[in-house]
């Protein structure tokens, strides 16, 4: 215990003097690491914009543990149900062992089957919002606030609403800074660890001061997706021909993953760090392409019809308080971070993303983003936004090798953000017309 | 005389019709005929016939129309009768002629915004100038002269909202942010603009200016208010502030009523209400016909009241008369009920009701008629000519709760200043408690603290090595889960109330115990039998002081935990070990730590002394139920109950209730406390408080900044002396000395000096010592 923490501080001063001037980021670090006794390796990342942080943190702290209609287990479990459907061990194993802290009940961690029936109706929202999101209907809402036992009440769905798309963006941004413990190439890193050694801190530490160490596989990886034309029919190819040899590999991974982590704390998240699979049904159900099922009745959704700022606050804020607030911070901050390139790039980035899911801005022009995006940068995006998982594809988000790692962190930042806007708009819409009707 | 006869031919009726899709915005043409509805996918005029509306023309032309039709506003202008514009969702400002001879009536079109325009509009009396307010944060003034604006104004912030010309200054134009400001600009002036101010926490979704009051602007927002200011002061002032119960995206002044306005929400909210913003909690009006938000208002003619135009997301375009609007007013209840601090309930309702002969529940009713001289704003309104609404004048009831009533809050009080919280050893705390939740009749809160006693209190301790037989009895009971029958027998001569058995059992541990004490000379028996019956009547102070007296002799400085007149104490006061009994292991509650420890030593003590095994249950045994009681307590309301138990048990139930839920007692009941001026009480609370948050409390605003006598700046380092002129700032005005220490000073004239000084001062003399011919008080 006490040499981890001694890393850890060594790592947040480490940070001071790299970016002195950002002291509030340090600030901010010291109080976590004082309140947990760890840095919990997200906000590691951000800390490089410590503006941000301080928001995400804040509105991380109000859905987990402030005021709510949700009691605080449901809140994780919830959390456990958003981050299985990308199979993020990491969110997983927290907030398993969060959902115990909190007093929750540890059957349920045995799997979805063993939660309450009310947790499992939401299971079909959390899928379509995970990786369909344009699939979320009035329907949907219906049924679960279907007056019975097992209903729920509107203020409760938006909570977990809020909780899903927090959770699911969240996903993608532990997966494109690879801090998810899984994502780091597995037996190399440990032979040549010393014991109480932290694999998260060992990943994120790296990122952050020195760009990635590529293991060799990554390396043939890139080479192979360089190589080949690497569109995303193509991708998921190879993302299946991986997962085979995934799976073989799981079982001694998991083995060697208890071994590492010594203090008890990483023990008892390490137990529930065991399959996410667990809590997911239906687990071919993914991410797809949206301009393909255009011809299909789904309509693209327009910004100047439903907006965040316009509708989706007023809904969200009406019904979970203060919640619309700190997510606008949230957005707003992500909007003003400072950005090396031109705006454009960023709103680029943005609708590109939106996009994908297919949400459109009337007044933007698309050829815009072929224009000002790379194709790796493209495919990177892709990637981490709509299949963050980290058992499927070590192989697409290499491709993009950006310059620094503050760069990556922020594309990473603008992902989640907009993918969690995204997610937010669609089921506040539902949410809408069910009301409306 | 004209303008009258041209508004006396508008008649017509409410009535709707079926758009193809959902409205944007509507734009009614000068002389209140035609009608225009934009949205994403509709673009048409419809003419207001006697009896409906009639699709007149489709501007929606092509077979694949552009963006360009996808309107997010629309304006007619109010000179000319063939010019629309309209604002669209991609950027361009569009401008259309009905009078083109082709089917597509598109004149101009200007793509200089690079995000979805939000607004636009036409001067009022120019016939050629338009004005545009986009999401890139630029507005822009065009010629339709020419093929270019002739001036961009930057907003230098977050997107334009809502621009408005004034109806009244040329100039002039308004323009709202979704940041919250509200910036005036000259429309001569490009660079910068005349006025800003901020109006509303989020985005100002719209703005209209008063048609006759020059100055006043009406802005509607996201936090849900409508806000009226008047501009025409030097500094901008709010006037009107009107709250309601969802986003405001439309706000439109009513014709010919000055204090009227119509709003519209963007969210939730389907109706449109029209507001007298000088009753700003009562729409004056409700039209409630839509099925989806309410996207776009207009009177139908800008001196004509009583026609409402409205377009929805829901596909209707409706015709409202003002005369089949629903008045809110007339549904609402003109009755108002509430609790005073002290359990009095004042009630007011329509004099008419309250006309009748006092009934015979009325005994300590005070009746104040309307227009009690207490309440001159509420009552004594002065009827204006222009306000619309039906005068209700209400009668003011006041019921007084006789004191002991079971409404009043006495007990509250007396419980307060009577329960002991710290000073004395556990047992002790709860048996006083006890005592005076027992004198103030409240049997169930006595029995709990009684309880508690028996539960955490370690039961072998002060008899054992004298009293063994009675330590044994005292003991057993609580193994055996409270079933001892002959102890019960024995207490039913003594119980005169009829209690449930377990309660009864409990007594029977009570004495027990009592008589251990007695054994040992103290106080048990005879505090059980006084608190039982004798001074039931008293009241409080004599009751202490009894206590005091009767109980407890041999103390010589009794600890008052709420001293009654004020008192510097460091620390919450930790007994000297001389008042102890020696062989008692109790602390007194507030050292928390040697609390927890103590008696376990002693249980370990026991155990190896006398038995192998541990001859009672651990205190931690009741834990969850002693959890659950104070919970149960918490939720009857009774947060005193929760929060005393807490602080009395200290370390050992703490750690099995979580901070927060602590957090919340413990606020919740400071500030009930704070609320009958029970500071002393309130803040020993804070003191005994073991949460963060709490022990803050205290904390805050305690600072006092001091300016040096001499040079008059702040002073930084010590109180003494000042850094900056190096002279010793606070003199005694009596000594001529510097104060160290405490410095006491006069608020009227600011002398003072050393605290004994001054007093001794005012004892003699009622001027101020310094000579300065103030008259200083020192109370």
């Amino acid at each position: 215990m006490d040499y981890r923490l001694g890393t850890q501080c060594q790592f947040v001063q480490n940070q001071v003097m790299v970016n002195s001037e950002k002291d509030r980021a340090s600030l901010l670090c010291m109080k976590a690491l004082a309140n947990r006794g760890r840095l919990d390796t997200v906000s590691q990342q951000m800390a490089s914009h410590p503006q941000y942080l301080e928001s995400f943190l804040r509105t991380q702290h109000y859905i987990l543990y402030m005021d709510g209609p949700l009691p605080l287990p449901y809140r994780h479990y919830i959390a456990i149900m958003a981050a299985a459907r990308h199979h993020c061990r990491y969110l997983v194993s927290l907030h398993s062992a969060q959902f115990l802290r909190v007093g929750g009940d540890p059957i349920w961690l045995q799997g979805l089957e063993a939660a309450p029936p009310r947790l499992q109706h939401l299971d079909h929202l959390n899928k379509v919002l995970a990786h369909q999101p344009w699939l979320t209907a009035r329907s949907h809402i219906q049924a679960l606030l279907k007056t019975g036992e097992q209903c729920w009440s509107l203020a409760e769905l938006v909570q977990a609403v809020v909780l899903l798309a927090h959770c699911h963006s969240l996903c993608s941004f532990v997966f494109g800074s690879g801090s998810d413990s899984d994502g780091t190439p597995t037996p190399r890193v440990h032979h040549g660890t010393p014991p109480g050694y932290c694999l998260c801190d060992a990943a994120n530490g790296n990122t952050t001061l020195s760009p990635p160490p590529a293991g060799p596989t990554e390396k043939a990886s890139r080479r192979r997706s360089l190589d080949s034309s690497c569109e995303v029919a193509c991708l998921l190819e190879q993302i299946k021909k991986s997962q085979e040899e995934i799976k073989e590999r799981k079982g001694d991974r998991l083995h060697s993953q208890t071994l590492l982590h010594s203090d008890v704390e990483e023990e008892e998240e390490a137990m529930f760090s065991a399959d996410p699979s667990r809590f997911v049904t239906d687990p071919e159900f993914g991410y797809q392409e949206f301009a393909r099922r255009e011809e299909d009745h789904f309509q693209v959704f327009r910004v100047q019809d439903y907006s965040w700022e316009d509708h989706g606050f007023s809904l969200v804020n009406r019904l979970y308080s203060d919640i619309g607030h700190l997510l606008d911070e949230r957005f707003r901050n992500v909007a003003s971070l400072p950005f090396p390139h031109s705006p454009d790039l960023k709103r680029a980035i943005w609708n590109y993303i939106h996009c994908i899911y297919g949400i459109r801005y009337d007044d933007y022009d698309y050829g815009e983003v072929n224009r000002l995006l790379e194709r790796g940068l493209k495919l990177y995006i892709k990637a981490v936004a709509c299949y963050p998982d980290s058992s499927k594809t070590p192989l697409c988000p290499l491709s993009w090798g950006p310059v620094k790692a503050s760069e990556k962190v922020h594309v990473n930042l603008l992902v989640m953000e907009a993918r969690l806007q995204a997610e937010l708009l669609y089921a506040l819409r539902a949410i809408t017309q069910y009301m409306i009707a | 005389m004209e303008k009258m006869n041209r508004v006396n031919t508008i008649s017509g009726r409410t009535m709707f019709c079926h758009l193809d899709a959902p409205a944007n915005a509507i734009s009614v043409c000068r002389d209140a005929t035609q009608v225009v509805v934009a949205g994403r996918n509709i673009f048409k005029i419809y003419g207001l016939e006697e009896d409906g509306f009639v699709e007149r023309l489709n501007l929606r032309v092509g077979r694949k129309p552009s963006l360009n039709f996808s309107c997010a506003d629309v304006m007619w202008h109010q000179m000319e009768e063939n010019l629309l514009a309209t604002a669209a969702t991609n950027g361009a400002v569009v401008t259309w002629n009905l009078a083109r001879p082709c089917r597509n009536k598109q004149e101009q079109l200007f793509t200089e915004h690079k995000r979805t325009v939000n607004k636009v509009c036409f001067h009022p009396t120019e016939v050629n100038m338009l004005l545009s307010g986009s999401q890139d944060g630029f507005m822009k003034c065009f010629d339709l002269r020419k093929k270019e604006s002739v001036s961009t104004f930057s907003g230098q912030s977050e997107s334009v909202r809502d621009v408005q010309f004034s109806m009244k200054d040329y100039f002039t134009f308004a323009a709202s942010f979704e940041n919250g400001n509200v910036q005036l600009w000259d429309i001569r002036r490009p660079d910068r603009y005349e006025r800003m101010f901020t109006a509303h926490t989020g985005p100002v979704f719209c703005c209209d200016w008063h048609p006759e009051d020059r100055g006043w602007l009406a802005t509607g927002g996201r936090d849900k208010m409508v806000k009226v200011w008047d501009m025409s002061t030097n500094r901008v002032k709010e006037i009107y502030c009107v709250q309601t119960i969802a986003s405001v995206a439309r706000v439109k002044w009513r014709p010919e009523r000055r204090f009227h306005l119509a709003t519209c929400s963007m969210m939730v909210d389907h109706n449109i209400y029209v507001w007298d913003v000088r009753r700003p909690f009562i729409p004056f009006a409700t039209f409630e016909e839509h099925k989806d938000v309410t996207t776009g208002i207009v009177w139908r003619h800008q001196h004509d009241p009583y026609f409402l135009l409205s377009g929805s997301k829901d596909s209707t375009l409706y015709q409202h008369m003002f005369k089949d609007a629903s008045r809110p007013v007339d549904r609402a209840n003109p009755e108002g009920l509430c609790f005073g601090l002290f359990g009095d309930l004042a009630f007011a309702a329509k004099e008419s009701l309250m006309a009748g002969p006092p009934s015979v529940g009325d005994v300590g009713r005070k009746t104040y008629p309307g227009g009690d001289r207490r309440y001159p704003i509420f009552f004594f309104k002065k009827p204006d000519v222009t306000e619309q609404f039906a005068q209700v004048s209400s009668a003011l009831s006041v019921f007084e709760s006789e004191a002991g009533s079971s409404v009043g809050m006495d007990w509250f009080i007396n419980t307060a200043q009577s329960y002991l919280l710290s000073g004395k050893p556990f047992a002790e705390l709860c048996e006083h408690n006890a005592q005076v939740a027992k004198r103030l009749n409240r049997l169930q809160e006595s029995t709990t603290w009684t309880m508690l006693r028996i539960m955490f209190s370690e039961p072998a301790n002060p008899s054992l090595s004298t009293n063994h037989n009675l330590n044994k009895s005292g003991n057993l009971p609580l193994v055996n889960s409270f079933s001892m029958k002959e102890m019960s027998a024995a207490l039913n001569e003594r119980n005169k109330e009829n209690r449930q058995d377990n309660i009864h059992s409990l007594e029977t541990n009570l004495n027990n115990n009592d008589e251990n004490e007695e054994t040992e000379g103290s106080e048990g028996q005879a505090e059980y039998l006084f608190g039982d019956a004798e001074l039931d009547d008293d009241d409080l102070y004599s009751m202490e002081h009894d206590n005091q007296a009767a109980e407890e002799p041999e103390y010589l400085l009794p600890q008052e935990a709420f001293p009654l007149r004020h008192e510097i104490m460091d620390h919450p006061s930790a007994p000297e070990p001389v008042q102890e009994k020696p062989e008692s292991p109790h602390v007194s509650g507030s050292e928390a730590e040697s609390m927890c420890l103590t008696p376990m030593e002693s249980i370990s003590l026991i155990s190896v002394s006398q038995l192998l095994f541990s001859p009672h249950l651990p205190p931690k045994f009741f834990c969850p139920i002693v959890k659950e009681m104070l919970c149960y307590y918490a939720e009857q309301g009774d947060v005193q109950m929760a929060v005393s138990v807490l602080i009395v048990l200290g370390d050992r139930i703490r750690k099995e209730i979580d901070e927060l839920t602590q957090e919340h007692w413990y606020m919740s009941y400071i500030d009930l406390l704070q609320r009958f001026e029970l500071w002393n009480v309130s803040n020993e609370v804070i003191k005994l408080s073991t949460c963060g948050a709490i022990m803050c409390l205290n904390q805050t605003s305690t600072t006092l900044h001091i300016n040096c006598s001499n040079c008059k700046r702040p002073m930084s380092n010590k109180g003494w002396i000042c850094d900056r002129c190096h002279q010793c700032a606070s003199v005694c005005a009596v000594c001529h000395h510097v104060v160290k220490g405490l410095f006491v000073w006069c608020q009227g004239c600011s002398h003072g000096g050393h605290l004994e000084h001054v007093m001794e001062w005012l004892k003699q003399s009622k001027h101020c010592p310094a000579g300065c011919g103030h008259l200083c008080e020192y109370t």
